[in-house]
């Protein structure tokens, strides 16, 4: 029996069946690469190259490859760090926070959007090894691991090693959770399937055998998951302010900073969301499963996201003012009338001012508009972390080791590294894995799709 | 098991018990083995085989090649060398007319770092950047490693023979020959150069300076009758008035001067008294950024200025005053007055080079009683002996090939002096060139013969800086090359068969053993000397002198030379601290060094005045500036402009010493070469350079690598504290800023809100108290920092990338005139701001936010006070960087040593190079933090000889690289927990229950309000001015 309810919007549109589901989304994993996919592959392992080669210059050389100096010891590198794992929010976001919500309408994009959250959070660890002079020690001694130097250990004071629990912990358990999730669709593709084929997606999905005790499970340990996943969304970026909040410098030591970079983040996390899936959507030809009002929903926790960023902008200059902090103060007015103004106005116009956009009916449901804004937004918070990172650090307290920041080919040659590699993960997901969730999305397909009309 | 009973025979002999058997039964062989047999039939395969396997091995082993190993095990080990112990030997420095009394720090016979000489009353254990930097000379690469005939390498006995004959033949002709140095301030050395002259009396010694205090001689001479320099005592002044004399910097004895000068800058509530300074100057010298006055006249105003001076006084004395163009500047009659209400506590001192000028302003410190306390005409120093006049005339000689032989004792004129270009063209005119330089400079490579001298820290020495003050020099390392010491050539040359060691010391047994009565055993007086570095006589006292100058003529010739007003555009040539007159210009440490004032590296550049600037367009945006030409009577140099607050307006600074050619792969290329602009005014070298002039912009951009780029503090008085001395006398803590902090117990300092539980110092608390009153900002320190502590240098793209390694660096604060709270203007400087110095290094914060963030524990807090940085465990995430407030932490960008890509990094990028480095001080890796240790192998080797003296440290067993070169005792260290210690006293601190408390009014710690809780104090600024200025 199907229910379609008068008064909401259908979730899943076009009258699919289940089987319809099943066709729609598996034909992508099934089918020969399309030279599209093929096309878009090569240039991002071209990018990935081109990245490639400038790290293995930074790596070789040392960090000196990059624009960095006495006064600016991170810029790009922690920028895009922070940037990530900004991005990284969404996908667990969507898929934990709304699962326990119940809101339906995250099924048809939390695999893509979990899928983005691991690849994001693959390239924001990157930069924590690379950024250090020494990684190849580095790599291993930010651990706590048992040693034989003594009583040396790690320095549990520091927020870095935070960011190391806190990362890893946020990656792992956004690993689980995603793969869980695959597995009932992998088995699905398993039985589809033929030969060798067969053999890889059989040994993915780990003998799912569809009894209804194996689905009792799979949902147990899906509410788990999500429960543990929850507090993290909240945790990462909050840990990840702390790199700044606990340091001395004015514009870093600010309380404001947990609750204002876990908005930040969602807020950069859905929109490169929306880039992503406005693409695979329009590609894969799936406009009935990914459809205006999951959209207009993620626009509008853009709204209110960046309505929030907004606010903790403002806050910021008004506790410099109303703190009297003399360094504190000219920490914001720097930002905003200093040698990198144009940075700060390019974060306020593109966070603050942009999203505002999507008051409008119209542009919030406009494929075109969501898309240019979506990257509007991501450009906007790269800035918001430049603007914190090096506009803070190259005027801090002694006027004498004041200095500017000039970014060198090699910060944009690592920056590009990771962008590489972040798509040819996606694509590569896009392609082998199923980009819905077909499980989920049959789960919703009797009470809030279309009518099915055969 | 069971016995076994069989008995086996090993023969029928031994069932038989044959007596034979029985014979041999206890041998191994039964019977007779047929060696014997064999040898006496001749050799046999055995031996063939013995021999022939010796025969191989021994060949093989023959034709291995035996590995060299330079180390030599001590197996008599030399009495006081031992592996790891330092051993000091005093001596001197002396380049030129430079000259400093030194302590030499020898490791495993490798000397590597410099310290001042104590014992020596004229630099009193201090030094300057040159001094400091000297060492690295001795490990340069670019030395000569032995003598040259023609451009070829030959050997010393074959130079001198051909040397020699020449000489012999050009004596016979009686030919000119011309020996042609600087100031020569070894009297052992004029004595050989003597013996030379003698031997070949067509020999005259032509001795001239870079830059040139003839000027200064000659007015002596015209005035009192006396051809010498005075010695000064700034140190007796209350009133200071400089005419662009750079005292504190480069002008004759600048280490002596500053540390008479730092005496009257040090105050007290005891002594709330200072010296007060004014300067009148074109270009901005560090002595003008101390003065407590500075006014920025023109060079065409200077003589003019001066007369008026004159004037000024001599109205008030009553004496006749001088017939010149009136002419007021700021601060002139201020400084008439002051002069004239302390008499006998006044001294004016000029630069210029003009004798008429130099007259007059010996005229003026007649009038306000100077010369009976502090100048003293009866102990003449020695630094600047030249005669302009000698050298113009040797050079025109030789141009005329009126010269027959001409030897270039240590002088490099063709780079040097400003006909440098005529006698490089002249030089194959003369018969017989050879120079003694330690190079291939400019002059060397075109002469004939090269006989290289020792490095100073190669050779015996002597010196006679100073009336009645004598110095001597020993080697501290074996002669590393092939080189003679210059001294013997010239005893060589004149036949003279004794080495110079024997001349030195036959001379100071009849010279100077003779002047005293301590002791009648040569020896002992020999040993004490050499022991204590100095030897001093008794110092005619300063007595009064009756001026005999000819003032009427002075004030025509001044009338005639200067103007009120000129409109034309005019440079000042100056020498830099660092790279002075440019014969250390192959040392990276100097060309790196920060300059006190325009804190630029690596070039030299056209200083020019903000309104010039602004006037032409020419704006400084984190060192990028325009090149502008400017071309002097035909000759042109093209370099870029420094935007330079303080530069008096229609002047242009240019440093000498750059443009080397043939100084080293460090030198060559390296800014212009400015010597050849000097103008020679009535015999006189002249420095400025007041007519024809033409300046042009270019659209060339440039970028001067600075280590500081931005000028002013910003008004931040919680980084420098300043007031006026009228204010300190009335309240000592005159400029302090207390900053409190509101709680709910209502107003707190800082110190007493704190997450932090604190630290227990039980043994020592290290801490260093800086006085930025008698700081001048030199920078001695920070090159004594850089060989201390193996800092790398790194080169021009590394400075514009702003990553220098400096672990000591000397802040330079210009005052702004812009109202407090325009952010934008504070910026700017002021057109003739104030200065403030303040020397920055690691703070060893108590509460360390660098230590906090450390995710691998790299830096930690010692049980001393000091904040330690641990490179083999820092995988440089530059976290405790970004997060140190005072940004004193330098990162390995790169990896500096052995990297072909740093090969100006000299002393750790070759072998020779490489042993300067202090073995105690590890070389930092690529990808490491480093920064300021505050010297912790030095606290360590103190803490270490006291234990093994079983006995407490005491205040001075340790002190750091940075207050031991500091001329100016500006930086004390010490440890806190020593009641009897300097710092404690200092500071006057207290035990309160578990804290110290700092009771001097004037300390302060940099950035209080984030109680960070550093153990280095400063003390605030205080101006002997009379109104405070706007900050």
């Amino acid at each position: 029996m199907q229910v379609t309810s008068s008064v909401r919007e259908p979730l899943v549109t076009g009258g699919k069946t289940i089987k319809d589901v099943t066709n729609d989304i598996a034909r992508h994993v099934e089918g020969k690469p399309t030279k599209g996919w093929l096309l878009a592959v090569a240039v991002s392992l071209g990018v990935l190259t081109i990245g490639a080669l400038a790290l293995v210059a930074t790596l070789w050389e040392g960090i000196g490859m990059w624009g960095l100096n006495k006064t600016v010891g991170w810029a790009w590198d922690i920028t895009n760090f922070v940037w990530w794992v900004g991005i990284g929010h969404a996908g667990t976001l969507i898929s934990a926070v709304l699962l326990l919500f119940r809101q339906k309408w995250r099924t048809s994009i939390n695999r893509a959007a979990e899928a983005m959250t691991i690849f994001a959070v693959i390239c924001a660890a990157q930069f924590p090894i690379i950024h250090m002079g020494r990684p190849w020690l580095g790599a291993y001694w930010a651990l706590p691991l048992p040693n034989t130097y003594g009583s040396l250990w790690v320095n549990f004071n520091s927020p870095l090693l935070w960011d190391v629990f806190a990362i890893s912990t946020y990656f792992t358990v956004s690993l689980v959770f995603w793969y869980i999730g695959l597995i009932p669709d992998f088995a699905t593709i398993r039985d589809r399937a033929k030969g060798l084929r067969k053999v890889i997606y059989g040994a993915l999905s780990f003998g799912w055998d569809g009894a209804a005790k194996t689905w009792m499970r799979y949902e147990t340990v899906s509410l788990i998951l999500a429960g543990l996943a929850t507090p993290l969304v909240l945790s990462v970026h909050t840990i990840v302010s702390f790199d700044f909040a606990t340091s001395v410098i004015p514009g870093w030591h600010t309380t404001i900073f947990p609750p204002y970079f876990v908005a930040g983040a969602i807020f950069s996390g859905f929109a490169m969301v929306l880039t992503l899936m406005i693409i695979t959507r329009k590609v894969y030809k799936l406009e009935d499963y990914v459809t205006m009002t999951h959209i207009e929903l993620m626009n509008i926790v853009i709204i209110i996201t960046g309505s929030i960023v907004g606010i903790a902008y403002i806050t910021e200059f008004f506790i410099a003012w109303y703190s009297g902090v003399a360094a504190e103060q000219y920490a914001f007015i720097n930002r905003a009338t200093g040698p990198y103004w144009w940075a700060y106005w390019s974060m306020m116009t593109c966070n603050v001012i942009s999203p505002q956009l999507f008051w409008f009916k119209k542009i919030r449901t406009s494929i075109v508009a969501t898309f240019i804004l979506s990257i509007v937004v991501n450009i906007g918070m790269w800035f918001e972390r430049f603007v914190i990172i090096v506009t803070s650090l190259h005027r801090d307290y002694l006027p004498s080791s004041w200095a500017m920041f000039y970014p060198t080919m090699y910060d944009v040659g690592v920056y590009l590294f990771t962008f590489g590699l972040f798509f040819t993960l996606f694509f590569l997901f896009a392609k082998f894995f199923p980009v819905i969730n077909m499980a989920e999305v049959k789960s919703v397909l009797k009470s809030s799709s279309e009518k099915v009309n055969k | 098991m069971k016995e076994n009973q069989k008995i086996y025979w090993k023969g029928v002999e031994q069932l038989t018990n044959d007596p034979e058997f029985v014979k041999h039964a206890d041998k191994e062989f039964p019977e007779a083995l047929p060696l014997e047999n064999e040898e006496a039939s001749g050799s046999s395969r055995r031996d063939f085989l013995k021999l022939m396997g010796f025969g191989v091995a021994a060949a093989s082993l023959a034709a291995c090649e035996t590995p060299i190993k330079n180390a030599i095990p001590y197996l008599n080990k030399p009495v006081d060398i031992n592996p790891s112990i330092p051993n000091y030997y005093a001596s001197t420095y002396i380049n030129g007319g430079d000259y400093a009394s030194i302590v030499v720090k020898t490791r495993e016979g490798r000397p590597i770092k410099i310290d001042g000489n104590k014992l020596s009353p004229i630099t009193q254990g201090g030094t300057n950047a040159q001094v400091e930097a000297s060492v690295l000379s001795l490990y340069d690469k670019e030395r000569l490693t032995n003598p040259y005939i023609g451009g070829k390498g030959a050997s010393w006995e074959e130079l001198d023979k051909q040397v020699i004959a020449k000489l012999k033949s050009i004596a016979l002709t009686g030919g000119a020959i011309r020996i042609v140095s600087n100031t020569v301030l070894s009297p052992t050395t004029k004595e050989a150069i003597k013996n030379f002259t003698s031997k070949y009396p067509n020999a005259v010694h032509v001795a001239y300076d870079p830059t040139s205090s003839n000027g200064m001689v000659q007015a002596n001479d015209w005035a009192f009758g006396k051809a010498v320099i005075p010695s000064y005592h700034f140190d007796n002044a209350k009133v200071i008035v400089g005419f662009g004399a750079d005292f504190l910097g480069t002008w004759i004895s600048p280490i002596e001067f500053t540390k008479q000068y730092g005496k009257t800058r040090k105050i007290s509530k005891e002594k709330p008294e200072m010296s007060r300074h004014f300067q009148f100057e074109s270009n901005f010298s560090l002595t003008g950024a101390n003065a407590d006055y500075r006014t920025p006249i023109k060079p065409s105003q200077e003589g003019l200025v001066i007369a008026n001076l004159y004037n000024l006084l001599a109205a008030k004395a009553g004496a006749a005053t001088m017939s010149v163009a009136k002419l007021d500047v700021p601060f002139l009659t201020k400084a008439a007055n002051e002069l004239w209400a302390n008499p006998g506590a006044g001294l004016v001192v000029a630069s210029s080079n003009d004798p008429y000028v130099q007259v007059v302003v010996n005229a003026i410190n007649s009038l306000i009683g100077s010369y009976s306390k502090t100048i003293n005409l009866s102990a003449p120093v020695n630094f600047r002996q030249g005669n302009d006049a000698a050298m113009t005339q040797f050079i025109a000689d030789a141009k005329a090939g009126r010269v027959a032989a001409a030897i270039f004792f240590n002088a490099n004129p063709v780079y040097n002096h400003a006909n440098g270009a005529d006698l490089a063209d002249a030089i194959s005119k003369i018969g017989l060139t050879v120079s003694t330089s330690d190079r291939m400079d400019e002059t060397t490579s075109l002469v004939q013969f090269v006989a290289p001298d020792h490095h100073f820290l190669e050779s015996w020495n002597d010196a006679n800086p100073k009336e009645g003050h004598y110095s001597l020099a020993q080697p501290t390392i074996t002669p590393l090359f092939d080189t003679r010491h210059a001294g013997e050539s010239f005893l060589t040359w004149a036949e003279d068969s004794s080495s110079y060691y024997d001349f030195l010391r036959a001379n100071w047994k009849a010279n100077y053993f003779t002047k005293q009565s301590e002791t009648g055993d040569f020896n002992m007086f020999w040993d004490k000397a050499l022991f204590d570095g100095v030897f001093t006589t008794a110092t005619p006292a300063a007595e009064s002198v009756s001026f005999g100058g000819n003032l009427p003529v002075c004030a025509s010739q001044i009338g005639k030379t200067y103007k009120a007003d000129s409109k034309d555009v005019e440079i000042v040539l100056y020498e830099k601290i660092g790279l002075g007159n440019g014969s250390q210009a192959n040392n990276p440490w100097l060309q790196e060094m920060s300059d006190p004032i325009t804190k630029a590296t690596w070039d030299n550049y056209f200083t020019v005045s903000q309104k010039w600037a602004n006037e032409n367009g020419i704006k400084m945006v984190e060192g990028e500036t325009t090149v502008i030409k400017v071309t002097v009577n035909g000759k042109t140099l093209e370099g870029p402009a420094l935007v330079q607050p303080g530069q008096a307006y229609g002047t242009i600074g240019l440093a000498v010493g750059y443009g080397r050619t043939k100084a080293g792969k460090v030198a060559n290329g390296v800014g212009m070469n400015a010597f050849p602009l000097v103008a020679v005014a009535n015999g006189f070298a002249n420095y400025s350079i007041t007519s024809g002039v033409n300046v042009e912009l270019t659209s060339t951009k440039y970028r001067i690598a600075q280590t500081q780029t931005h000028q002013t503090y910003m008004g931040r008085t919680n980084v420098v504290q300043e007031s006026v001395l009228a204010k300190y006398k009335e309240d000592a803590s005159a400029g302090r800023e207390h900053p409190e902090i509101y709680t709910s117990e209502g107003f707190k300092k800082p110190s007493k809100i704190s997450l932090w539980k604190g630290h227990q110092y039980s043994q020592h608390h290290w801490g260093l108290a800086i006085d930025m009153n008698s700081c001048v900002g030199c920078g001695a320190c920070t090159i004594a920092c850089q060989v201390e502590n193996n800092v790398a240098v790194v080169g021009r793209d590394e400075v514009l990338n702003r990553r220098e390694m400096a672990w000591i660096r000397i802040d330079r604060y210009y005052s702004s005139d812009a109202p407090a709270g325009d952010l934008t203007a504070m910026e700017v400087a002021a057109e003739n701001p104030e200065v403030t110095f303040q020397p920055m290094m690691c703070q060893h914060c108590n509460n360390a936010p660098c230590e906090t963030v450390c995710p691998v524990a790299a830096t930690t807090h010692s049980s001393e006070g000091l904040n330690q940085m641990t490179y083999n465990r820092c995988i440089g995430t530059r976290y405790c960087a970004n997060n140190c407030p005072y940004k004193v932490r330098r990162f390995n960008w790169f990896k500096y040593h052995d990297n072909k890509q740093f090969d100006t990094n000299l002393s750790m990028n070759n072998d020779l190079g490489k042993m300067v480095l202090n073995p105690d001080v590890t070389v930092r890796a690529r990808g490491v933090m480093e920064k300021c240790t505050m010297c912790v192998q030095r606290i360590q080797a103190g803490k270490l000889t006291a234990k093994r003296e079983a006995r407490p440290m005491k205040d001075g067993d340790v002190d750091v690289a940075c207050a031991t070169a500091c001329p100016s005792d500006a930086i004390v260290f010490g440890d806190m927990n020593d009641p009897n210690s300097r710092i404690t006293k200092m500071l006057q601190l207290k035990e309160e229950g578990e804290e110290k408390v700092v009771n001097e009014e004037r300390a302060y710690h940099v950035l209080e309000e984030i109680n960070v809780a550093p153990n280095v104090w400063y003390f605030t600024k205080i101006r002997n001015k009379d109104v405070e200025n706007k900050a």
